[in-house]
């Protein structure tokens, strides 16, 4: 037995059958959260509450949700709420949990969030490829107008809110926060510049919250048991509970809600997780999704906490965990995911748009072992000069990655270069690769 | 509140909200930009900008990213450059070798930057991108592409026109015209914004005449559009040795502000045309008696079958081999003398009153004057006219007669300082392109838009309120609009009080046009009359835009006498957002006006009954005039074929096309005695003539051309006139003399400024402070002001300084359909072409766009005869019958039919009836009662396969 435990918060009822109905939910205490903060806290209240709580955000940027809330200004505009429920981030399954178990939960915590921020208004987008979530969500939507809590006058109080759906359509760019509005307002999902930022100019311009569904989950359990309460969990920077999805060459793998600042990294994939199955070593771990960078084995010692793995040279962003071992190349991997980042660019700005293809092609010359002398250090000059350069993060979430495999496992790029492929492990291994020049 | 920040180590204070980009231009410091222009709403999607804020993690586009006090900038730091550097090199690396735009118009942005930076591309090539020819006039490469968005916004955002987004993702973005269409098959309107805007080889012109070149290699020549009354300004670049234009800019000016419509930018090779005039031509003995001599002449006035051996295919512009035969070539003096000679003869025998002139709203003020002149005293009559009596004639007298001024009241442009506009009888996205631009960039901006008109137009499809109203129902729409401001107290009495009488006259007349008994009669719903009443009621600024829909009728007079009412009703005058606007049709009908070219009046409206001022023309001019106000056009070509008008002169003008009841105009042609024709091609009407004159287009002179909005601008020699082919001032000058009337005439500002003595309007203009810009007249200090936009803030120029209401009843149109004749005809103009298509039908561009004769009807028509699209369908009147293919549109109403009147193989005329409003002597092109019969045989399903796909908008 690992002495690292599951702490369920969030996914504490998410075994009961019942918790995806408003019966079931209230029948665990569910909305009393609701009921407090509109009896009993004023709207700024429920944001010192959630500030002092130390919640940090759980889509992947880790912003401080309280100080977001804060940023929402005082104007006559409507003001509304967006969740990010999205869930594009390779390997994330996490908030599809909450939503197909439990939505009542993310419901709640959106509401909240409305009452402190002031908005009447809450879309839920819900990626196109999440269908159970969407019905479920819909459903709770539904069973929760009707009991009076979306709507008009909620529990016989001032506070209104309506609470939409939005299905996403297959575009990963739309879980980025201002492409969701953009795609939101019936545009194509294009990220928009910042500043300014959703808080004070978002959706129609008016002040918006774009909040992750777990975030908003958190805070349902803020409000009911205080700040201190969440602020005992975990650990400084990573307070409260926080879900984790692993996945790849990992004998245990899942969705697992654990305490941050216990433990290592290594100890949670290698005593919790049982390792990788394979019966062969890691080889290389993402520890966020795959936006940032990998790991080695010899890296994996960090405490495992936002802060931790941030000194380690990573992030735990998405709490997406990917674990490969040493039956992997690792330019493959580094292809694999410039493929994804380079498909999934919106096209907007030029760094991204034509530099994640140019980033793709050299990977895959590296990959089919074509590459020639001095890739890689174009290849390095490329991302180097893309960074930072862009409308949002998602050229960062290519370079980043990209630029890690290739420093951390330099001689299997090596070895793609043509004249060396033959003597290296990985040389000359390639799949096809469709469409590469 | 200004804020104060630092750019590379230099201090500037800027308004907040100011961008870095700008605050650095105002700094000195240079950022170099791609996807920026300073005319459009910055993007911030090509990162050319990137620049470095101290304290932030990434780099901030400049060209968006507002200054904030106490920021820290740097601009040329070395993360900076290797991102610019990286920029051109991605960019570069899927160009192709060469810039398609500097093989042809010259700078492109990107291999600027690329030689400023010596980028080398180390970058695999890329080459996956497509092409796209579809387009007539556009050549579009998606390879040289850089997604800099700016032909989006140009399209979008500068022309209004919506037809350019984005598709794809990642790499395979593109740009995209609609949902991913090929440019030609999209809606494209082919106004060209977008190649002005790409600053990239991405989007070209495609070669019109002769190779395009870079502009530092072309002479460039500004000068004004020689179409529509909005009076475009544009930047020619001519190619000096071949004599031809190569392309043209749009030129930034207050009226236009750089935009183009597609024939302004592409249509201006009809100059160096082979048709070209180019000798002065007498008629052959042979030749007489006078008659058509053209196939498509005779097949529009139904004797084409069988009278001549030499049958060719209908269609397409006249042919010369048929009509040559029937003149020779002669010198100037040959040709003048003749034509003098025979006009003094005519002129001795029968007196002045059996002479007549027709100007052209296509030559300059000063043509026009001299025309007019040359006419009241060397003719010794007032019978000259010119286009204008067919397009706003019925609208200048009823201003004339409400507010004693014939002019616009304010400007298009104007148009954004308005609540609501009413924009009715004005198909003005094909007509006025550009004025339409402004008025749908209004709309988006807030102004709403109430569109009311029997045809679905462009414009409709940005309304606020689109009312389809039944045709020729106008007076009763307006007096219910009318009757419900004053039901509702939204009548502004003050105003009305002040600067107006006989207002009681209206509201008397007004009293039984409830929204009810209008409904039934105009077709639309009584709550949208009220609707609308009391939008246009309430709003702080409501300003009206009218075209020929109003005008072109029976009682066109009434109907623009109902508009009047409801303008000054509620006070909507001498305010910026609020006024009348007529818009005029050519590019100088405005000036040609102004400038006398009417049978009643002298330059600047000033009557010819009127003793006192014809004395002083008669004291100017040096001669006795008449003082009979003379013929309209339409009467004057009754007068033709009564034998009361024997000789006539026309310049620039096409009565055989542009004139109601063509089969009549035929006859009357070859019923004169004389006839004098100069213009630059051999048009219908020349075929009847005994002398030609080869006279210069409007890219070959010197003068000046006034535009809807009363905008003066000169307009300069682009090209030399081909030949021996003549400036038309200098031919009418030279006639004069020769008719024994001296016109010693050195240069065309001598005549404007003679205007101005004898006519105050353009008071204080010259050549010189014009300029580039021109001026709105009347216009009191040219050398500060633009001129003057809102007129009448306080009085108007009548006897008793008031504008005086008139009341009007609903009429009747002249014929109504019936059981033989049950379709509703409605004639004008399509975007491509211009009124008898002698220009544009010339114009390899426009012509490539709408090469044939169509009639518009719905779907549902269609079927009903059992034709479908691309069938050739007979349409006929009582006058006689065209035909011509059919086109679906869903804009018509049903049992509503439109047919363009460009085509001379199916001349609309033919079908239109003479009959005249009785106050502005217009004709009635808008409404006749004719019956339409399918022409081929064969299941409609066989027939819809073979025919091609039309382009629909
Ligand atoms: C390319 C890109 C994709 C993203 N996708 C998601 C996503 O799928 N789900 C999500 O919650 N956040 C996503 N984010 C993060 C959001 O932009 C934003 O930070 C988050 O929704 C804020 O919510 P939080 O503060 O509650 O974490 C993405 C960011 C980027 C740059
Ligand atoms: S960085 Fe990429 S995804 Fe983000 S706006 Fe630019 S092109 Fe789009
Ligand atoms: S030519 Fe004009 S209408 Fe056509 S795409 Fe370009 S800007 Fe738009
Ligand atoms: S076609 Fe030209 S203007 Fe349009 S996005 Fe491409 S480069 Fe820019
Ligand atoms: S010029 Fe600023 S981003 Fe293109």
């Amino acid at each position: 037995m690992s002495k690292i435990q599951e702490h369920r918060v969030m996914l504490k009822y998410a075994d009961d059958p019942e918790q995806a109905t408003l019966a079931g939910y209230r029948h665990n205490g569910g909305y009393k959260a609701l009921e407090k903060a509109l009896e009993s806290m004023t709207p700024d209240q429920v944001t010192e509450e959630v500030l002092a709580s130390g919640l940090r955000g759980r889509g992947g940027a880790g912003f401080p949700t309280g100080r977001k809330w804060q940023f929402v200004p005082e104007t006559d505009k409507p003001k509304y709420l967006a969740v990010n429920a999205d869930e594009s981030e390779p390997g994330t399954c996490k908030d599809r949990q909450i939503m197909e178990l439990d939505p009542h939960q993310m419901l709640e915590g959106s509401l909240l969030c409305c009452y402190a921020i002031g908005a009447e208004t809450a879309y839920i987008y819900i990626r196109g490829e999440y269908p159970h979530s969407i019905k479920a969500t819909e459903r709770a939507i539904e069973e929760a107008r009707e009991a009076g809590l979306v709507g008009k006058n909620i529990l016989g109080t001032d506070f209104s809110c309506d609470v939409w759906v939005h299905p996403g359509a297959g575009a990963y760019i739309c879980g980025e926060e201002t492409a969701l509005l953009t795609s939101l307002e019936g545009n194509r999902g294009y990220p928009r510049i910042k500043p300014p930022f959703p808080a004070v100019e978002g959706l129609w311009r008016c002040p918006t919250i774009v909040n992750n569904v777990e975030s908003l989950a958190c805070v349902v359990h803020i409000i009911n048991n205080g700040a201190e309460w969440f602020k005992g969990l975990g650990c400084e920077g990573s307070t409260g509970t926080r879900l984790f999805c692993v996945s790849g060459h990992i004998a245990r793998p899942g969705v697992y809600e654990l305490e941050c600042g216990k433990f290592t990294l290594r100890e949670l994939l290698e005593d919790f997780c049982g390792g990788t199955g394979t019966g062969r070593p890691i080889k290389g771990v993402m520890p966020g999704g795959s936006s940032f960078q990998v790991l080695t084995p010899d890296e994996l010692d960090c405490t495992f906490d936002s802060d931790s793995v941030q000194k380690a040279g990573s992030s735990l962003g998405s709490g997406a965990i990917m674990v490969f071992d040493d039956s992997v190349s690792a330019v493959e991997v580094a292809l694999n995911i410039a493929e994804f980042y380079s498909h999934e660019s919106c096209g907007q700005c030029t760094p991204c748009r034509e530099g994640s293809d140019w980033v793709r092609k050299l990977v895959a010359r590296f990959c089919r072992g074509e590459a020639r002398e001095g890739d890689i250090e174009l290849l390095m000059d490329v991302t180097d000069r893309m960074d930072g350069t862009t409308i949002c993060a998602l050229a960062e979430a290519l370079v980043w990655p990209v630029q890690s495999y290739v420093r951390k496992f330099r001689s299997e790029f090596e070895a793609g270069i043509t004249r060396r492929a033959a003597e290296h492990e990985f040389g000359g291994f390639s799949k096809p690769v469709e469409s590469v020049p | 509140m200004s804020v104060t920040l630092t750019i590379d180590d230099r201090q500037v204070t800027v308004p907040e909200g100011t961008t870095i980009w700008d605050a650095a231009c105002q700094a000195g410091v240079e950022i170099p930009v791609l996807c920026h222009d300073p005319k459009l709403r910055p993007v911030g999607v090509c990162r050319m900008c990137a620049v470095e804020v101290e304290g932030a993690r990434v780099m901030a586009a400049a060209c968006v990213r507002e200054a904030e006090d106490g920021m820290v900038v740097r601009t040329a730091t070395e993360k900076v450059e290797r991102c610019r550097g990286m920029l051109t090199e991605l960019l570069l690396s899927e160009q192709p070798k060469q810039s398609p735009k500097e093989a042809t118009t010259g700078d492109d942005k990107l291999f600027e930057l690329a030689r400023a930076y010596g980028v080398k591309v180390r970058l695999p090539q890329g080459n996956s991108r497509p092409q796209d020819d579809s387009s007539p006039a556009i050549a579009v490469d998606h390879q040289a592409c850089i997604l800099c968005d700016q032909c989006i916004r140009a399209c979008n955002d500068i022309q209004n026109n919506d037809v350019i987004g984005r598709t794809g993702k990642g790499y395979t973005t593109r740009i995209s015209f609609d949902l991913d269409n090929a440019m030609g098959k999209s809606t494209c309107v082919t106004c060209g914004e977008c190649v002005a805007a790409c600053p990239t080889g991405a989007l070209i012109n495609k070669e019109i005449e002769v190779p395009l070149r870079p502009r530092e290699q072309l002479k460039t020549v500004p000068s004004v559009c020689p179409y529509c009354g909005v009076g475009c300004a544009i930047d020619y670049h001519v190619d000096e040795k071949e004599n031809k234009v190569v392309f043209v800019d749009g030129r930034d000016n207050p009226g236009s502000g750089g935009r183009l419509c597609v024939k302004g930018r592409y249509g201006y090779d009809y100059t160096a045309h082979p048709h070209r005039l180019q000798t002065p031509l007498i008629r052959v003995d042979s030749a007489y008696p006078k008659g058509p001599l053209s196939a498509a002449v005779q097949s529009s006035t139904g004797e084409y079958e069988g009278k001549r051996k030499r049958k060719r295919k209908p269609g397409g512009i006249v042919d010369y081999d048929e009509v040559m035969p029937a003149f020779r070539e002669a010198t100037w003096d040959e040709a003048l003398d003749f034509a003098a000679q025979r006009l003094r003869e005519i002129k001795e025998q029968h007196g002045g009153g059996a002479l007549a002139g027709f100007g052209s709203a296509k030559c300059t003020n000063e043509e026009a004057y001299l025309f007019q002149k040359l006419v009241r005293a060397g003719f010794g009559t007032n019978n000259v006219d010119h286009c204008t009596r067919l397009c706003h004639a019925s609208s200048v007298v009823a201003l004339l007669e409400m507010i004693g001024s014939g002019a616009v009241t304010t400007t298009f442009g104007d148009i954004k300082n308005a609540d609501v506009a009413l924009i009715t009888g004005t198909n003005t996205t094909s007509n006025h392109p550009v004025a339409a631009s402004f008025f749908k960039e209004a709309a988006r901006a807030g102004t709403k838009l109430i569109v009311v008109d029997p045809i679905r137009t462009g414009i409709a499809d940005y309304a606020w309120r689109f009312i389809q109203i039944r045709s020729s129902t106008d007076v009763t729409f307006y007096n219910a609009v009318m009757h419900v401001i004053i039901e509702e107290g939204l009548v502004d009495e003050a105003y009305v009080q002040k600067h107006t009488y006989d207002f009681d006259k209206v509201k008397e007349s007004v009293k039984g046009y409830t929204p009810d008994v209008a409904a039934g009669i105009c077709g639309v719903p009584a709550e949208a009359i009220r609707e609308i009443a009391l939008a246009y009621g309430r709003a702080r600024a409501a300003v009206t835009y009218w075209g020929m829909g109003m005008s072109q009728h029976v009682y066109g007079t009434d109907n623009c006498r109902c508009i009047i009412s409801l303008c000054l009703m509620t006070g909507n005058m001498g305010k910026h957002g609020a006024g009348l606007h007529p818009l005029r049709g050519q590019n100088n009908v405005q000036g040609a006006s102004d400038a006398g070219l009417i049978p009643m009046v002298f330059n600047d409206y000033q009557s010819v009954a009127d003793d006192a001022i014809r004395a002083k023309y008669e004291k100017h001019w040096g001669l006795e005039l008449d003082p009979k106000p003379g013929l309209t056009m339409v009467e004057i070509i009754t007068g033709a074929l009564e034998g009361t008008v024997k000789g006539m002169y026309m310049v620039g003008e096409n009565p055989f096309l542009s004139d109601p009841n063509t089969n009549k105009v035929r006859r009357a042609l070859a019923n004169l005695d004389f006839l004098v024709v100069q213009d630059i091609f051999l048009t219908e009407t020349a075929e009847f003539a005994d002398v030609i004159l080869p006279s210069s287009s409007a890219l070959e002179k010197l003068g000046t051309v006034t535009n809807t909005d009363r905008r003066v601008q000169v307009v300069r020699p682009v090209l030399t006139p081909p030949g021996e082919a003549r400036e038309d001032w200098r031919v009418i000058c030279d006639l004069s003399t020769r008719i024994g009337y001296p016109m010693p005439y050195e240069h065309p500002e001598e005549v404007f400024q003679e205007m101005i003595e004898l006519g105050g309007a353009y008071k204080n203009l010259t050549y010189e402070n014009l300029g580039l810009s021109g001026k709105l007249y009347p216009c009191d200090d040219p050398e500060n002001s633009d001129g003057t936009v809102v007129m009448f803030g306080d009085g108007f120029p009548t006897e008793n300084g008031k504008a005086r209401f008139v009341p009007v009843q609903q009429s009747g149109p002249e014929e109504l359909p019936d059981e033989e004749y049950p379709f509703v005809l409605i004639t004008g103009r399509m975007l491509e072409h211009w009124h008898t298509g002698v220009m544009t039908r010339r114009s390899r561009t426009l012509d490539a766009i709408e090469p044939e004769a169509i009639v518009e009807m719905l779907g549902e028509d269609l079927q009903k005869l059992g034709v479908v699209e691309g069938d050739l369908v007979q349409v006929s009147s009582r006058r006689g019958s065209i035909r011509l293919k059919a086109r679906e549109t869903h804009r018509m109403q049903p049992g509503s039919i439109f047919i363009p009147f460009h085509f001379r193989e199916a001349a609309a005329n033919v079908l239109t009836s003479e009959k005249l409003d009785p106050d502005g002597k217009i004709p009635e092109f808008k409404f006749s009662a004719v019956k339409v019969e399918r022409v081929v045989a064969g299941a409609p399903s066989e027939r819809r396969a073979a025919s091609g796909a039309v382009r629909r908008r």
